[in-house]
């Protein structure tokens, strides 16, 4: 078990060293989320946007649980990338020729991502905090809507690092990646609610587990823990499932690619 | 005298989606030996290797190292070895002394013990002094050697070595020679794959060349040359259109063991040049074949690779690489 620890130990600090060294890169991951949806389309649709579509007293503070999902969604899928890298220039073998326990590698990144995208989560937060969104539900509502998007945040690191492990080359990651992550918001809760969408939009957004997500996030934000704990209890469900379908589909991935 | 096996590998077959990469592989290894695998490009040399790594399991057939089976007791091999990996394996990021302390928790050395080991290989392989600044500041014999300190660090028995020299300049080429005899000196098995005849030739007690998967001929540098018999006496021709006609005038005559074309001329396998060099000139003179030039030498590695593969080991590299 020390040792367990060791080697997850060390891996993680190496994704922690690798981000601290990419300077550019980090600033970047961090501020681009909350720069391109929060503040600029948060407060170009703020006129735009139907109050009475949003039920919110003003568009930002809609669209603040919309960009928090996007970040996990967004650091998820991207969470298999470095492995990626790892595999096309030799690093992962050499790692597989150490008396590790296969999945340290595997555990290490789900703690990195989930760290780096917490902490992101609560910069949103803080950013949108200024410009007046107060979350209604206080600091256990905070730690509510980290969890939430630490459970739906598993089930995407894993879809990702599973198609890391499959794909014959990084522009086919790329690629799926790019085709993956827009339709994903736009057909989600993240910018418009159900009741605003087209019928048919919003019934293939039911199927999404961002609208879940967000459903859940959202009332945490704007109303309160009434409105708000159905859809928590019920986003549990459903990440649940989720992850457990994501885990048990890469898990197999994992077990051809590494022995 | 009985020497210790290090590696036994009985009957390895593996192939990847009904293409046979290597086929029915069985050598051993001797413990405190430099063994080579020798051969081009796609040859099964590194499919070998990767095997007796725990990186690939066998379709049929087994490997074991130091007594292990490289399936059943992957975990076990993996203590015992150490791998130098053919692709720059460095993450450009982390400096040439993280690189290590990653792998020293990999290896669940102790701190203390690890720092020490650390020091001693930064200078062993004389990276101390950009040991702290990222990896991707360092030249291509810099990783190299970064790669070798890696191999280095769990103290392993056995070291395993895929390609060590691969597109290195001539400097850091002797360099790596240099470690390897060291650490021979030293008692390490290494078990290495080269595509570089003269590399075989320096470094290898023993080498088995590989061709399509198969073992062709294996022994000691020197036991290969004399196995093939007689010398070789190299012709080149002013006028490369009559290589044939000597070729054939030439073959079967007492004095030649053997006769083949090469693109400037012929080379010819004797067993005693002054029954052969007569018998050669008489016949060049008779066809009107004059010679530019005439060499005879014993018979090198490439010759050897020749007789049992029918190509050329530098062609076969050049068409890879150029192709």
């Amino acid at each position: 078990m020390a040792q367990y620890w060791q080697e997850i130990h060390a891996l993680t600090m190496r994704w922690v060293r690798r981000l601290s060294r990419e300077k550019f890169s980090m600033l970047f991951t961090l501020v681009q989320p909350m720069l391109f949806w929060l503040i600029f389309f948060g407060n170009l649709f703020q006129r735009a946007a139907d109050v009475q579509v949003t039920q919110a007293p003003d568009y930002i503070s809609f669209l603040t649980a919309g960009v928090v999902v996007m970040t996990v969604l967004n650091n998820g899928l991207a969470g298999g990338v470095d492995l990626l890298f790892d595999k096309e220039n030799g690093f992962l073998e050499r790692l597989m020729t150490t008396p590790i326990h296969r999945s340290s590698v595997i555990l290490s990144r789900f703690i990195f991502v989930m760290t780096i995208t917490s902490l992101q989560v609560l910069v949103i937060l803080g950013v949108a905090f200024l410009f007046g969104v107060q979350p209604a539900t206080g600091l256990l509502g905070i730690a509510t809507i980290l969890m939430i998007g630490m459970l739906f945040g598993v089930g995407l690191t894993a879809i990702s690092m599973a198609m890391a492990f499959s794909v014959k080359s990084h522009g086919d990651f790329f690629s799926v990646l790019g085709f993956l992550s827009l339709p994903m918001i736009f057909l989600s809760s993240a910018l418009v609610p159900l009741a605003g969408m087209p019928a048919w939009m919003g019934f293939l957004a039911r199927f999404n587990p961002m609208t879940w997500a967000i459903d859940a996030v959202r009332p945490l934000i704007l109303s309160g823990w009434t409105d708000a704990l159905p859809h928590v209890g019920m986003v549990v469900v459903v990440m649940v499932i989720f992850d457990a379908l994501c885990l048990y589909g890469s898990a197999k991935v994992f077990r051809r690619a590494m022995g | 005298m009985d020497r210790a096996i290090a590696i036994q590998v009985s009957h390895l077959t593996k192939t990847f989606d009904g293409h046979t990469a290597v086929s029915d592989l069985s050598f051993q290894v001797y413990s405190g030996e430099v063994f080579g695998l020798l051969g081009p490009n796609g040859a099964g040399k590194s499919t070998t290797l990767r095997t007796l790594i725990t990186l690939l399991t066998p379709t049929s057939g087994t490997a074991s190292v130091l007594g292990h089976d490289t399936v059943r007791e992957a975990d076990v091999v993996r203590q015992l070895i150490g791998y130098v990996p053919q692709e720059r394996a460095i993450d450009r990021f982390l400096t040439g002394r993280e690189h290590l302390e990653l792998l020293g928790a990999l290896y669940h050395l102790p701190k203390a013990e690890a720092t020490k080991r650390i020091a001693e290989l930064l200078k062993l392989v004389e990276l101390e002094e950009p040991a702290d600044r990222p990896a991707k500041t360092y030249s291509g014999g810099m990783k190299r050697k970064l790669d070798i300190a890696c191999g280095l660090l769990p103290d392993p028995k056995i070291l395993f070595l895929d390609e060590p020299t691969l597109g290195l300049d001539v400097q850091s080429r002797l360099r790596i020679w240099d470690y390897m005899r060291m650490l021979k000196a030293r008692g390490m098995t290494i078990v290495m794959t080269t595509n570089y005849l003269d590399e075989a030739d320096q470094l290898c007690d023993r080498l088995a060349i590989i061709d399509k998967g198969a073992i062709k001929a294996l022994g000691s540098p020197t036991e290969l040359k004399i196995g093939l018999g007689g010398d070789i006496v190299s012709l080149t021709l002013k006028d490369q259109t009559k290589i044939p006609i000597l070729v054939s005038a030439l073959t079967g005559q007492p004095a030649m063991r053997a006769v083949k074309a090469t693109p400037t001329g012929l080379d010819i396998r004797v067993d005693s040049p002054e029954k052969a060099l007569p018998a050669i000139l008489e016949s060049a003179n008779r066809l009107d074949c004059q010679l530019e030039f005439i060499e005879y030498h014993r018979p090198r590695l490439d010759d050897v690779f020749i007789a049992h593969t029918g190509r050329s080991m530098t062609e076969s590299v050049q068409d890879i690489q150029t192709g």
